[in-house]
């Protein structure tokens, strides 16, 4: 595709070529410029100062002070609630990332199945709770702590309970309950990405494959869509694991913040609260910095493992 | 008994296929009738476990006074009314600062931020994809990097840096950095390097027409869905902007954040936060709506090749 690659020059060296090709081609970086300006401002920056500032104490009114390691030693030996809050992090992501990928997935390849008009009604049903901003808030009502929230009206009409049961204050609940909300709001991009997915593989692969002895849908999801529509399922991948270290809103939302005995408390709230509240901003810039190791990390890993998938 | 009725279905089909053409078997293919039953249930259910909730908050907003006190709770409406929604706005009214005062911030910050996000992605998007300079290969390998981690790591820092700027409590701390979001100029590039034909662009350019020229009036006219998906999903992000930890004057925060103060001022008022609930999750449910062929062709270029 790209023009210069027919072109081959053995009169001058790779850097007077790139240099030549920059100077030809200028008109290219004046119109990414703007963008990458205000990415490099709002997004580079941040993430290299917060790895600076991370090893330094910092309150806004002084100078930065460079203390070393001590941030990360506070946090892993002194801070108790940080390490509540690491393993609720990790536990929220490893259970609501796979799961709301496999959610995508599968619901995006049941509601393939359907007829076009229909298909676009019920993805409108599936999408519509991740994009209607806090209307998750509905959930307190649904588990209010009275008799008048639903679920407790009908558990104690029906005998279950005695007295209602205070959902979003009772340990045993709260990160079941939060679990359940958060994959309920987590058919999102992700999901719009894999309901495309399916819809451009190539239809003529299927009637091939029936040839070849494909005998179920199971096996047509296996050896012909699947392979057919990876490019999405990575992309898929990244969304979801992504936004599963992000639902640090709806906790706050539902659960208030701090909340009861640290059960739900992540490193997002834990970062609001140094930084927001006590602007403690070098420990802060620790918290974050894990955080951003934790995500990329996380994120490299399954892509990687899934570029091993039917290869 | 079983292979004998498999092999008349066979014998059908194949039938059919030659009378009809493949194309009439085709949804067939490999299909059992069990399965899709199976399927067809599961959907179902959780189909409702997605709109319950939802709708449960249009009931809520739809009940009068007494119905929202009636034990057990009633899953539907004996005396549909609008009182919760009037109350709703007269609640608006009595609010400290004039609630169009909300209303024109979120859609302001709305329109300026997703104008200002689809310009800027869509001319980095066409010089990444259609402009063969050196190092737009690195440029999209870094934006596809800043997709695997979310605003919440660079929040801290974020601010330390809209206090240096003097930004903090102005429009400009919300606007801006909602014209560099990432993943609208990656869905875009993707969809260009598909959708626009290089051919067409080179001719233009013997022409002797200007990228900028070419840009404007061959390459996006070609990438509608795109700039239609990235116009969705940046407003929706701005729509739903609520409490920013860089404002603080009432005049600038949004009817979001508004909205969220009624909803969470007291249980007393349950019908009306349902009310607020619902006119909050109206807006961006219709747009996506109006808009969803566009998103979902767009999308279906957005797969990660490596």
């Amino acid at each position: 595709m790209p023009r210069e690659k027919a072109v081959i020059r053995s009169d001058i060296s790779k850097f007077r070529w790139t240099l030549l090709q920059m100077k030809k081609n200028w008109v290219g970086y004046a119109m990414v410029l703007p963008f990458f300006i205000l990415f490099f401002m709002f997004t580079v920056i941040p993430v290299v100062l917060s790895v600076v500032l991370s090893f330094t104490t910092f309150n806004m009114l002084e100078w930065p002070k460079w203390v070393g390691m001590d941030n990360y030693i506070r946090l892993f030996l002194d801070d108790d609630i940080f390490l509540t809050a690491i393993k609720n992090t990790m536990l929220f992501a490893v259970i609501t990332g796979p799961c709301s990928y496999l959610l995508c997935l599968f619901f995006a390849w049941f509601i393939n199945e359907l007829r076009p008009k229909i298909r676009s009604f019920v993805t409108v049903l599936f999408y519509a709770p991740s994009i209607s901003g806090n209307v998750y808030i509905i959930f307190k009502t649904l588990f209010s702590s009275d008799q008048y929230g639903i679920v407790n009206a009908y558990a104690m009409k029906l005998n279950l309970i005695q007295k209602p049961i205070l959902w979003f204050q009772d340990e045993n609940y709260i990160f079941g309950l939060v679990v359940l909300v958060a994959l309920w709001t987590s058919l999102g991009t992700s999901f719009l990405t894999m309901i495309a997915g399916f819809q451009v593989v190539n239809q003529e692969l299927y009637e091939a494959g029936a040839v070849d002895g494909v005998k179920n849908r199971w096996q047509e999801l296996w050896f012909i869509t699947l392979p057919s529509m990876k490019p999405q399922l990575m992309l898929g991948a990244i969304l979801s694991i992504t936004s599963s270290f992000g639902f640090g809103q709806i906790i706050t939302d539902l659960v208030g913040f701090p909340s009861p005995n640290y059960v739900v408390h992540t490193i997002m709230h834990h970062l609001g609260d140094y930084g927001g509240m006590r602007f403690e901003m070098g420990y802060a810039s620790a918290i974050a910095t894990l955080l951003f190791f934790m995500m990329v990390g996380a994120n490299l890993l399954v892509t990687k493992m899934l570029r091993k998938v039917g290869t | 008994m079983v292979a004998d009725l498999k092999q008349k279905y066979i014998a059908y089909r194949n039938k059919r296929i030659i009378q009809k053409g493949p194309s009439s078997f085709k949804r067939s293919i490999n299909r059992s009738k069990g399965g899709d039953a199976a399927i067809f249930i599961l959907l179902g259910i959780v189909a409702v476990i997605m709109v319950l909730p939802m709708v449960y908050a249009i009931v809520q907003a739809l009940k009068p006074l007494d119905e929202l006190w009636v034990f057990p709770p009633r899953f539907y409406v004996v005396n549909p009314t609008l009182k919760n929604f009037s109350d709703l706005f007269r609640l608006m009214g009595n609010s400290w600062v004039p609630f169009s005062r909300y209303i024109f911030n979120t859609v302001f910050i709305s329109i300026a931020g997703t104008a200002g996000n689809v310009l800027l992605s869509s001319y980095a998007a066409y010089a990444i994809s259609k402009i063969h300079f050196p190092g737009r290969k690195f440029l999209f390998s870094v934006i596809v990097y800043s997709l695997m981690f979310n605003a919440t790591v660079t929040g801290i820092t974020n601010f330390l840096l809209m206090t240096y700027l003097g930004w903090v409590d102005t429009y400009l701390a919300v606007i801006v950095p909602a014209c560099c979001t990432t993943f609208g100029l990656y869905l875009m590039k993707q969809f260009m390097e598909t959708s626009v034909n290089d051919s067409v662009l080179e001719s233009a350019r013997i022409e002797g027409a200007s990228e900028n020229r070419i840009f404007w009036t061959i390459a996006m006219p070609m990438v509608k869905p795109a700039w239609v998906t990235l116009i969705i999903f940046a407003f929706k992000d701005l729509w739903n902007t609520g409490q920013n930890m860089y404002i603080y004057s009432e005049q600038l925060k949004t009817f979001n954040y508004a909205i969220s103060q009624i909803v969470t001022s007291g249980i007393a008022r349950s019908g009306v936060g349902a009310a607020a609930t619902v006119v909050t999750m109206i807006v961006p449910i219709t747009v996506f709506i109006i808009s969803q062929s566009n998103v979902i062709q767009t999308m279906s270029t957005s797969g990660m090749k490596d």
